[in-house]
């Protein structure tokens, strides 16, 4: 049982506040994201786990054992760094059972063991070579086998696919998702991409400027975003905004058409549709189109709505051009709707 | 056509002044270093006499004369152990500086940078006389433990640039890789940082070792009886015949050479960062 506490952490360094308050829960085996935008925190709460960052304050526990008064090594955890961080002075074989060498395990065990996690890994013809015979995408998986090879409660990642090329991202992404699951370890892992959290996690915490802004499933993340900030950066193109303005019985109104939202004292609040969420209709939205993508499976489409720059993805059989006004209809079950001032989610 | 033709001129002239200055620079070196070579392996006529021979006769007569001289062998030996000393002192107290610079940060980091470089600032002559009273108060004046100790003040800003910079060259990850797999902050740096550092290490040793090798105002000063190399010779060579000062600066020279030869890719390396 490996479920990981974090209560009330925070990290200051010298003036600046790199965490404020962090609080969040990770399920055994839960395989949970850290996303967000470089200096968001990130990495910081990952190294805080890890024990190589110590916190200002808060407490983290790991199955049940507070540890972050422990050295790393006592915490159960294993690591995968940026950049791979393999051993260049050992070979593969010795940089995968190096942990376990460490922890004085019998020569059987570091053999079987290693040779396992190097099959694992597609690996195994690649033991008696170092790190500077290896390309990134081999350096990549050594760190990872290293890691594997501990049998940890928990894996932390710290972006371990950015440094590869697009094709090989992807092929690792999926390899490290069956390879994970398989382990039955607690993992975390952190990422900027969006594509990489949503495809990975079990749950994606969505961080920014020190804070958890969101934590739940890729799919609740996605379709319904606790703050402007979360429906801003999931989403490619991200999810649209137009000025809503109050009128009669919770009606409001929103680029010349009346919807059905929250109560609200405001007088004006957000309305949001993600681009794939709306249609060409005789009734809608009045958009004014800027500029045409058309991408093969999907035609991309940049209008002005309510003043306001408008995306919509469209059926690639239309024939839409610049200058053209459109009546977008919005799938009336998709509309969200955020509070102009706190931007956080508004309950209908 | 003109401007193709003047720009195949100008490279013409420019590699031409290059290969010049190159061969300035070398010969700069190299001729004086040969001309005690020269001189060295020759008879003692042909060291006075003139017209110079550039070609060496091969004649041992001088350098033999130093191995059987009184007080040479012993004054060898004293070198030796002086810069035995000052080279394992210097990197026992350099290199855990040059750790803690480039690993941590704390304030007056800069300041202390900058401190060690001043130690090179004050000349030697100025702290040698106030070295030898002191010395002579404490016990240490005329033994080798107190020379070395002086090489050493004089060697370890080198030993802290050049560790500093060899630390900074291993990334911080695979350090902190190690302490994720089992490594407390000692074994991590026994297991993976030492064995990466070890070449560099050697190599700043033995930069040491030429340091003290080669100084001879402390040696001369703080030293009568157990007289290091330089010092000997400086002592003895001032009244000696040309043939005899060839010969030992000849006997002085080549293994500062040839370490220094030795050592070369890391002196560049800490130099590369000092002058950031």
């Amino acid at each position: 049982m490996a479920e990981i506490l974090i209560k009330n952490v925070a990290k200051k360094f010298e003036t600046y506040q790199a965490l404020s308050d962090i609080n969040l829960t990770i399920s055994d085996r839960e395989f949970m994201v850290l996303l967000g935008a470089s200096g968001c925190g990130k990495t910081t709460l990952l190294r805080i786990i890890a024990g190589l960052e110590t916190a200002t304050s808060g407490e983290v526990w790991i199955g049940g054992k507070r540890i972050d008064h422990l050295p790393p090594k006592d915490r159960g955890i294993a690591m995968v760094f940026q950049n791979y961080a393999v051993f260049p002075h050992m070979t593969v074989f010795e940089n995968i059972g190096f942990g376990l060498r460490m922890q004085k395990q019998p020569e059987s065990v570091v053999q079987e063991r290693v040779k396992r996690t190097a099959s694992l890994m597609h690996i195994e013809q690649l033991l008696d070579r170092y790190s500077g015979e290896l390309s990134g995408g081999q350096r990549q998986r050594v760190a990872v086998a290293r890691a594997l090879a501990m049998e940890p409660d928990v894996i932390l990642m710290d972006e371990p696919l950015s440094n590869l090329d697009a094709l090989l991202r992807l092929e690792m992404r999926a390899e490290l998702k069956g390879v994970l699951a398989e382990s039955e370890t607690t993992a975390i892992y952190v990422t900027h991409d969006q594509v990489e959290a949503m495809s990975l996690a079990d749950r994606i915490s969505v961080m920014n400027r020190g804070e958890i802004v969101q934590a739940a499933t890729p799919m609740e993340v996605y379709r319904n975003p606790a703050a402007e900030f979360v429906a801003g950066f999931i989403g490619n193109p991200p999810m649209n905004f137009v000025v809503a303005d109050r009128s009669e019985n919770n009606q409001w109104r929103v680029a010349g058409e009346y919807y059905p939202g929250p109560k609200s004292d405001a007088d004006q609040i957000h309305f949001a549709i993600r681009p794939e969420d709306v249609v060409i209709a005789d009734a809608g939205l009045d958009a004014r189109v800027r500029l045409v993508e058309p991408l093969g499976a999907h035609l991309h489409v940049t209008c002005d709505v309510g003043g306001r720059m408008f995306r919509a993805v469209l059926d690639s059989g239309l024939e839409v051009k610049a200058g053209d006004h459109l009546k977008l209809q919005p799938q009336l079950d998709r509309i969200r709707w955020f509070d102009k001032n706190t931007t956080k989610a508004l309950e209908v | 056509m003109s401007t193709s033709l003047s720009n195949t001129s100008t490279v013409r002239a420019g590699r031409w002044v290059y290969g010049a200055s190159v061969a300035l620079l070398c010969a700069w070196v190299l001729v004086p270093i040969y001309l005690l070579l020269v001189n060295t392996l020759s008879s003692p006529a042909a060291v006075s006499g003139f017209p110079k021979s550039f070609v060496p006769e091969f004649d041992t007569g001088s350098l033999e004369f130093f191995a059987s001289f009184g007080g040479m062998i012993n004054a060898l030996l004293n070198s030796i152990y002086v810069a035995a000393i000052t080279m394992v002192l210097s990197i026992l107290i350099g290199a855990p500086a040059g750790y803690a610079l480039s690993r941590f940060e704390f304030k007056g980091k800069e300041l202390f940078r900058l401190l060690i470089l001043l130690t090179r600032a004050f000349p030697l002559p100025l702290l040698a006389l106030p070295l030898t009273v002191m010395f002579i108060q404490v016990g240490l004046d005329d033994t080798i433990l107190g020379l070395a100790l002086v090489h050493t003040t004089l060697a370890i800003p080198f030993a802290v640039l050049i560790t500093f910079s060899l630390f900074s060259g291993i990334p911080v990850e695979l350090e902190e890789a190690s302490w994720t797999l089992g490594c407390t902050r000692l074994t991590g740096f026994r297991y993976v940082v030492l064995p990466l550092i070890l070449p560099g290490i050697t190599a700043s040793a033995i930069f040491a070792f030429v340091i003290s090798w080669n100084e001879v105002f402390a040696a001369a000063v703080l030293t009568i009886e157990n007289r290091t190399l330089t010092a000997f010779l400086l002592q003895n060579l001032d009244t000696s015949p040309l043939h005899l000062k060839f010969a030992g600066g000849f006997i002085l020279v080549v293994p500062a050479l040839v370490f220094i030869f030795a050592v070369r890719k890391y002196l560049f390396a800490m130099w590369g960062i000092a002058n950031r």
